[in-house]
Parts: C-alpha cells; sequence; structure tokens
C-alpha cells in the first residue's frame, strides 16, 4: 500500500453501526472483573494482616497464649454457620437464575441469619477474652489476633448491611439487570469472606490449639 | 510507663467531650511564619472567591467540572491539583534550603528544629501523594482511554469519587499548616518515633488519616483503569498492538492495586497503636517497628514504580513523535515494563540494609535490586535507536526527553552504588540518598510531567504552548537541578545525614549555598513555565490546532478532535496496527461524515464531591478525637453512599443529532483548513 493512494482494500477504520457491538453487554462483565478486582485488593490487605498474625503471633509478652484463650467449639460452631451461609447463598443464586423472585429473598434471609449468628458468636467471644483480661492492648499477639479476627468481622458486618440494601431493593425494583448484578457482586464478596474464614479458622485457631 | 497504663492503652479521660483536643493553642498564632502564610493564602483565597462570584463562574465550576465525570475533565483536574500541591512543596523546599545554606554557614538559620522538622516531612508527603500521584494518575485519565478508541472508563463516577478522595487527603495537609501541627516523622512515619510516646501531638494523625483517604481513592482508580484498559479497548486492539503508554499504564494500575491495600493496612496497623493502644510497632510487649518498616517499603519500592512506568511510557510516545519514527523495540519496551513491574515487588529490602538481616538477604536483595537496571537499560537504548537517523524535532517535550535520559542514568547510577550492601552502611540516610532519589525523581518524573503537559496540552485545549518559555523553562529546570542536587552527593560523601537543621562544620557552607542557588534556578524554572501558560492563553488564537494532530502523532487520541467533543470518538476506531493512527494516515483512511447514531453516555453526579467532602470531615474529626463528629459523620456517609445506590438512572443517549451537528462543524473546519 502506497502512502497517497487509498487502496481500494483500505481496511474498515471505523465501527459504523453499533448493532455488532453491543454496549450495555460489556458494562455488566466489566462491573464483575471490576469487583474481583477489587476483592483481590482486599485479599492483600488481609494477607498483611496474616502476615503480621505471622511474626507476631508468638510474641505472648508473658501474657495468655492461645492454648490458655481459645474455646474451638464454639469457633466451630460458627464456622459451620458461615460455611451454610455460602451454600445458602449459592442456592439464592440458583433461585434468581430461575427468574424466582421470592425464592431468591428468602434464601438470602436465611444467609442474612447466618451472618449474623456468626457475628453474635464473635462479639460474645471477644467480650468474654475482654473480661479475661485478654485485651488488644495486653500483648502483640493479642493486638494482632483482634485485628485480624476483628476485621474479617467487619466485613462480614459490611456484607450484612449490603444485604439488607439489596433486599430492599429486590423488593423494590425486582430481579432486573441491575439487581441481578449486585446479587452476583455480593455473591463473590460473601464467598471471599468465607475463604478468608477458613484461613483464620486454620492458621489462627486450629494452629493455635494444635501448636 | 508502667506495665498497668500499657495495657490500658490511649487514657481518653482529659477530652474534651465536643472539641476533641482542639482548642486555641491549636492555631499556631506563635508562629510568625505561618501566620504570614495564613494571610496570604486567605487573602489569595478571599480573591478567587471574589473573582469567581463577579464572573458568576460558580455554577460553571460547579456544573462543568467539580461534578463531571468526563474522564478528560477528572485527568484535567488531577493535573491541576498536582500544580497547586506542586507549587506547595516547592516551597517547603526552597525555606529548607534556604534554612541549610544559613545553618551550614554560621547562622543559626529561621526555623526552629520542631518546625523544620515538619516541612521535610510535609515536603515530602506532599510531593509523592499529592504531586507526582495526581500527576501520573491525571496523565493516565486524561490520555489512556482516548488511545484505546474508548468514550470514557469503565466507571466514570467512581472516578469522581477517587478525584475528590485525593483532593481530600490534600485538603487535610494544608489543613495541619493553620489548626495544629503536621508530622515530624518524615514521609513513610517510622515507628517507633511516629508511636504515641514520641508523638503524642496530632501532627502523625494528619499524616495517617490524609494518606487514607487519598489512598482509597487511589486504589478504586486503579481498579478503574484496569478495567477499562481490559475491557475497553477499540475492536482490533489486541494487547500488543497497545500504545507504549497504555501499556505502562496497565503495569501502574496492577501496581497500584496490589500494593496500596498494604499501605493501607500498615497505617490502619499504626493508627491501632496510636488510638487503641495496641502493641504492633511498639518496644513493648512483644511489639516491632522492623516489622513496620518492612511492611511500608514493600508498598513503598512498588511505589516509586508506579510514578516512573507511565512516565517511561510517556518518553516513548514522545520521541516516536519528535522523532518522525517508529518507537524501536516495542516488543521488548512491553516486557521491560512487565519485567520492571514484577522485580519492583522483590527489592524492599534494600532501603533498610542497616536493620542487619545478614549477608546473605542483603546479597539477596542488593543483587535483586541491581537486576532491575537491566530493563530499564534497554528502555534507554530503545529511546535511543528511535532517535537514531531520526528527523529529531527539538519542540520543548523532545527537550525534556533529552535532559530526562541524561540525568536518569546519572541517578540510576548512583542508585546501582547504593544497592551495594556494605557501600550503603557508609551512604544510608546522608544526603548522597536525597540526591540519588531527587535525581532519578525530578529527573524522571517531573521531566517526564512536562513533556507530558507540552505534548498533551494542545490535545486538551485546542492550542499549543509557547515554545520559548517552554525552553526557557526547561534550561532553568536542568542546569538548577544539577545546581541543586549534585553537592549533595558530595555532602553524603562527607558525611552529612538527612533532616539536619543545624550544622557545626563550616567546610559545608560553599556545597550548600551552591544548592540554594540552583533551588533559585528552578523557582525560574517553575516561573517560567506559568509565564509559558499565562502566554499561551494571550496567544491562544496564534497557537491554535484545528487539525487535532499537531505533532504529527501515531496514536489514536490524535485522530479526534482538540480538544474532544464529550464523547471522544463519534464511532469507534477499528484498529489495525501498533500505531492505529499513523496507519490510518498511511493508508489513507475517510473520515465518515454522516450515519451518526444515538450514543450511550454517563449523567454527571455530584454524590462524589460529596461523600468525599463529608469523608474529610469524618477524617478532621479521628484527627481531633471529635468522637459525636466522627459517628455522625460516618452514618451520613454510609446511608449516602447506600442512598446513591438507590438511583438506577445513571445514563442517557446522546441523541444523533447532536453528534451530526458536533461532527459537522468540525467537518467544515477541517475543510476549510485544506
Ligand atoms: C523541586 C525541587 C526540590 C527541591 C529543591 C527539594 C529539596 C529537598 C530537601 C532540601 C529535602 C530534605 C533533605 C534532608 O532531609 O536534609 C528533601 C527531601 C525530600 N524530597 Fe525533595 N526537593 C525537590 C523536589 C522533590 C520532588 C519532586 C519530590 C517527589 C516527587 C521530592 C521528594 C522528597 C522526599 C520524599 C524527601 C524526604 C523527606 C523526608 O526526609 O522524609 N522532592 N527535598
Ligand atoms: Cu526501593
Amino acid at each position: 500500500m502506497s502512502a497517497t493512494t487509498p487502496s481500494a482494500e483500505a481496511p474498515e477504520f471505523f465501527v459504523r453501526s453499533t448493532h455488532d457491538h453491543d454496549d450495555g453487554h460489556h458494562h455488566e462483565t466489566g462491573t464483575m472483573i471490576g469487583f474481583w478486582i477489587y476483592l483481590m485488593s482486599d485479599c492483600l490487605i488481609f494477607g498483611s494482616l496474616f502476615a503480621v498474625y505471622a511474626v507476631l503471633g508468638n510474641n505472648y509478652a508473658a501474657g495468655p497464649s492461645p492454648k490458655d484463650l481459645f474455646d474451638i467449639d464454639m469457633i466451630l460452631v460458627s464456622t459451620f454457620m458461615l460455611l451454610f451461609s455460602s451454600i445458602t447463598y449459592g442456592f439464592a443464586v440458583l433461585r434468581m437464575q430461575m427468574n424466582d423472585l421470592k425464592g431468591t429473598q428468602l434464601w438470602l434471609i436465611i444467609t442474612g441469619l447466618f451472618g449474623l449468628g456468626f457475628l453474635y458468636l464473635e462479639v460474645l467471644e471477644f467480650t468474654h477474652l475482654w473480661h479475661e483480661g485478654a485485651t488488644p492492648m495486653a500483648s502483640a499477639f493479642l493486638s494482632s489476633f483482634y485485628t485480624l479476627v476483628g476485621t474479617h468481622g467487619l466485613h462480614v458486618t459490611g456484607g450484612v448491611i449490603w444485604l439488607i440494601t439489596l433486599l430492599i431493593q429486590l423488593s423494590l425494583k425486582g430481579l432486573t439487570h441491575e439487581n441481578q448484578r449486585r446479587v452476583m457482586c455480593l455473591s463473590m464478596f460473601w464467598h471471599f469472606l468465607d475463604l478468608i474464614w477458613i484461613g483464620v479458622f486454620s492458621f489462627v485457631y486450629l494452629t493455635g490449639v494444635l501448636l | 510507663m508502667s506495665l498497668a497504663q500499657t495495657h490500658q492503652g490511649p487514657d481518653y479521660s482529659h477530652l474534651d467531650p465536643i472539641f476533641g483536643k482542639l482548642s486555641w493553642e491549636s492555631l499556631p498564632f506563635h508562629e510568625p511564619i505561618l501566620v504570614v502564610t495564613f494571610a496570604a493564602v486567605a487573602f489569595g483565597g478571599l480573591a478567587v472567591f471574589a473573582l469567581l462570584t463577579y464572573f458568576k463562574l460558580w455554577g460553571y465550576l460547579w456544573n462543568e467540572w467539580l461534578i463531571s465525570i468526563d474522564h478528560k475533565k477528572i485527568g484535567i483536574m488531577y493535573m491541576v491539583l498536582g500544580l497547586i500541591m506542586f507549587v506547595r512543596g516547592f516551597a517547603d523546599a526552597l525555606m529548607m534550603r534556604g534554612h541549610q545554606a544559613l545553618a551550614a554557614s554560621g547562622a543559626e538559620g529561621f526555623l526552629p528544629p520542631h518546625h523544620y522538622d515538619q516541612i521535610f516531612t510535609a515536603h515530602g508527603v506532599i510531593m509523592i501523594f499529592f504531586v507526582a500521584m495526581p500527576f501520573v494518575t491525571g496523565l493516565m485519565n486524561f490520555v489512556m482511554p482516548l488511545q484505546i478508541g474508548a468514550r470514557d472508563v469503565a466507571f466514570p463516577f467512581l472516578n469522581n469519587f477517587s478525584f475528590w478522595m485525593t483532593v481530600s487527603g490534600a485538603v487535610l495537609v494544608m489543613l495541619s499548616l493553620f489548626v495544629g501541627e503536621f508530622s515530624t516523622a518524615g514521609w513513610l512515619a517510622y515507628p517507633p518515633f511516629s508511636g504515641l510516646d514520641a508523638s503524642p501531638s496530632v501532627g502523625v494523625d494528619y499524616y495517617i488519616w490524609a494518606l487514607q483517604l487519598a489512598g482509597i481513592g487511589t486504589t478504586l482508580s486503579g481498579i478503574n483503569l484496569i478495567v477499562t484498559i481490559v475491557k475497553m479497548r477499540a475492536p482490533g486492539m489486541n494487547y500488543m498492538k497497545m500504545p507504549v503508554f497504555t501499556w505502562t499504564a496497565l503495569c501502574t494500575n496492577i501496581l497500584i492495586v496490589v500494593t496500596f491495600p498494604i499501605l493501607t493496612a500498615t497505617l490502619a496497623l499504626l493508627t491501632m497503636d496510636r488510638y487503641v493502644g495496641t502493641h504492633f510497632f511498639t518496644s513493648e510487649l512483644g511489639g516491632s517497628p522492623m516489622m513496620y518498616v518492612n511492611l511500608i517499603w514493600i508498598w513503598g519500592h512498588p511505589e516509586v514504580y508506579i510514578l516512573i512506568l507511565p512516565i517511561f511510557g510517556v518518553f516513548s510516545e514522545v520521541v516516536a513523535t519528535f522523532c518522525g519514527k517508529r518507537l524501536f523495540g516495542y516488543t521488548s519496551m512491553v516486557y521491560a515494563t512487565a519485567v520492571i513491574m514484577i522485580l519492583s515487588y522483590l527489592v524492599w529490602l534494600h532501603h533498610f540494609f542497616t536493620m542487619g538481616a545478614g549477608a546473605d538477604v542483603n546479597s539477596f536483595f542488593g543483587i535483586t535490586t541491581m537486576v532491575i537496571s537491566i530493563p530499564t537499560g534497554a528502555k534507554l537504548f530503545n529511546w535511543l535507536f528511535t532517535m537514531y537517523k531520526g528527523r529529531i524535532r527539538y519542540e520543548p517535550p523532545m527537550l525534556w526527553t533529552v535532559g530526562f535520559m541524561l540525568t536518569f542514568v546519572i541517578g540510576g547510577m548512583t542508585g546501582v552504588m547504593l544497592a551495594v550492601p556494605p557501600a550503603d552502611y557508609v551512604l544510608h540516610n546522608s544526603l548522597f540518598l536525597i540526591a540519588h532519589f531527587h535525581n532519578v525523581i525530578i529527573g524522571g518524573v517531573v521531566f517526564g510531567v512536562f513533556a507530558a503537559i507540552g505534548y498533551w496540552f494542545p490535545k486538551a485545549f485546542g492550542f499549543k504552548l509557547d515554545a520559548f518559555w517552554g525552553k526557557v523553562s526547561f534550561w532553568c529546570w536542568f542546569v538548577g537541578f544539577y545546581l541543586a542536587f549534585m553537592p549533595l552527593y558530595v555532602l553524603g560523601l562527607m558525611g552529612v545525614t538527612r533532616r539536619l537543621s543545624q550544622f557545626e562544620d563550616a567546610a559545608y557552607s560553599a556545597y550548600f549555598v551552591a544548592a540554594l542557588i540552583g533551588a533559585v534556578l528552578i523557582a525560574a524554572g517553575i516561573a517560567a513555565f506559568f509565564m509559558q501558560l499565562y502566554v499561551s492563553i494571550k496567544n491562544r488564537e496564534q497557537l491554535k490546532d484545528t487539525t487535532g494532530d499537531p505533532w504529527g502523532g501515531r496514536t489514536l487520541e490524535w485522530s479526534t478532535s482538540s480538544p474532544p467533543p464529550y464523547y471522544n470518538f463519534a464511532f469507534t476506531p477499528r484498529v489495525h496496527e501498533v500505531d492505529a493512527w499513523w496507519h490510518m494516515k498511511k493508508v489513507g483512511y475517510k473520515r465518515p461524515t454522516d450515519g451518526y447514531e444515538p450514543i450511550h453516555m454517563p449523567h454527571y453526579t455530584s454524590t462524589g464531591i460529596i461523600l468525599a467532602g463529608i469523608l474529610t470531615v469524618m477524617g478532621f474529626g479521628l484527627i481531633w478525637h471529635i468522637w459525636w463528629l466522627v459517628v455522625a459523620t460516618f452514618i451520613v456517609a454510609i446511608a449516602y453512599g447506600i442512598g446513591h445506590t438507590f438511583n438506577y438512572n445513571r445514563d442517557y443517549y446522546v441523541p444523533a443529532d447532536e453528534v451530526a451537528e458536533i461532527e459537522g462543524k468540525r467537518t467544515a473546519q477541517l475543510a476549510q483548513e485544506s
């Protein structure tokens, strides 16, 4: 091709019609990817807290150690609450895909209740420890313990608030495009918190009482 | 402090329930320098306020700029923020230079030590977080969507919010000048000095909350720009056809997303130590200050690459355009960028070899650091080979580029010297280090930002910048930089440590005076830049760019008008080669003049600025321990944010007629031109 004469078979340089290229669609997947990247960045916050716990978690400063503090049975109960809530969230998404608004809402409510139950147990655990004198100010181990577990708890609290908001939006607008996308985003968030908790459970509680 | 006390955390019983730590003593009436500064700022602010009111510009400012979610306007606002903060940061630098020149020559200098410490801290914080970061983010915001043929970023509202969060941090730092004081703990606030025992005032709290608020904005904008690049490239633009600047933007934003959360976490832990009384970084009850130093540099080293990578992208675009040649070694440029991105995560310990981690650890980090110079060197050769046999036009952007290539090589070599652990034991924390990083950051980032402003200004505003004043500015900066910082290398080798406000030895005097003269020359360079803006605006008719492509550009941003219409492209471009626009010109593309279709665009919204405003007030409450204010603003912010999600009406279609009208004007103008 020479520089001056436009060749007959000069390629097409513009998208002349939007029919072959649906605007709304790519936006949708954009949100999911964006949210997923956000979760990865959040994961790094937890990663930092885990790293801090790994380094400082043995510094008891002559105070209590995990063995003295953790009530593994109760933690197991709350762990299962969170695991179940992930399953029930899965049911909500299945219902949504069948376009069943009532079913979606019902399973979301059950999920939220499990979340609240988990939070209740966590508050119970923290107040108990606090009264024993095992406060976050007592040692670097306790500082990092409360911060790691508490940050996860704050995320769950945020998740519950989001869930309530979403339930209101579902009852106002039904299973619209946007609302479905929001259900999927919260779904990712919820499962993500579950994964983090599995990390907390094995790395903080299990190793804490076993080692 | 007794054990019982350390167990209890800070004592809040004496806090005023309404005003927290705030009182009349918080206002610095006893500091003449600050009183005068305040008077000047208040006067200037009043003048601006009066002018805006007199010319009835408030509505225009609010409706067209502050609540705009157009990536171009947001990009420009980032640049304006960077410029304003640059003036502040540079004023700090001049004060330090002036004071040290006096103090090293037998006088006392005009800054008391406590004030001096706040100044170097504020200077570092402002220059990195509120000058360099906004510049780089602003450039990516403005240029990248145009380069990939997109109409906006992936999440336009989030983009506006991110910008205002950055402003929010800047506002808090500025506020610390007049209400309370700023941190004295250096730009990274190492504990235990930044802990409550050594720094009980609000200075460190200003630092923490300013960075946290701005950091949220940076992380969100990083996510936003990644998704934009991944999802919104024009059809045909696969990854190996992306412009180099867009590539560097991608790598930078990935770095932002994988490192800023670590900064957030680290500062949050420091906050816990200060507000709750935990023991992460204290020297008591098992805390470890070195843990902080590790964490902050795991963020900090990638941060310097966050700043320089997009600038490498700028130089790549400028070199190719002003040499009229395709960039030499496109593929190697892309790989070099990616390798630097990865390696930047593996070198953090070179900032504290003196921690004494042992010979093996230090050698590992010394070697990884030196390895980075290989891809960086490759880039340099690529630029040189692009210039080789090119038809070079020494417009100001090209001058900055050549100035960069010379200066950055020197800075890079002193960096390799610092990467040798035994040498670093001598040079650590000395003025040699200060000279090194200013060498790369001014020679790299600052020169690059000026190159970028000269290069893309006509695209943003429709007229070129005056070349004469651009050259004056360049030469003042270039000579001024060497005069200001080469003496610091010598001083460092003589053993002068950083952050000193008093000197015993008269032997340093000449060097500090030379450095002061250099800084004054830089001030002249900055003045020349503002003169350039002024002269260009005055002569905007002669400097007008009617073609949209004033330099003979190669990438898609030059295919649309200057300034681009708010929807950027009437028709989304299709890409076939790396230099898409060059290819279009080469094979004689035809600009379509009919068949317009409605364009899908988002609505402007004031949610971003209002939400960021509320969070700024919350930050103020946190700094001053005004708990009721914190709770109130927190609840309002959450409610407001949730309220925003109930708004489903976020976008609209620009009617085809409107597009036809705008494009019709351009068609007429282009016809008149030829
Ligand atoms: C424009 C001319 C500039 C001058 C004359 C200047 C001057 C100085 C001086 C005198 C110091 C204190 C050195 C000491 O500790 O003794 C300093 C520190 C510093 N500067 Fe600059 N600077 C300039 C630009 C910049 C820029 C553009 C950046 C970054 C984008 C920057 C970042 C820093 C940082 C991070 C510190 C360390 C602060 C600390 O000790 O915590 N400077 N600069
Ligand atoms: Cu580094």
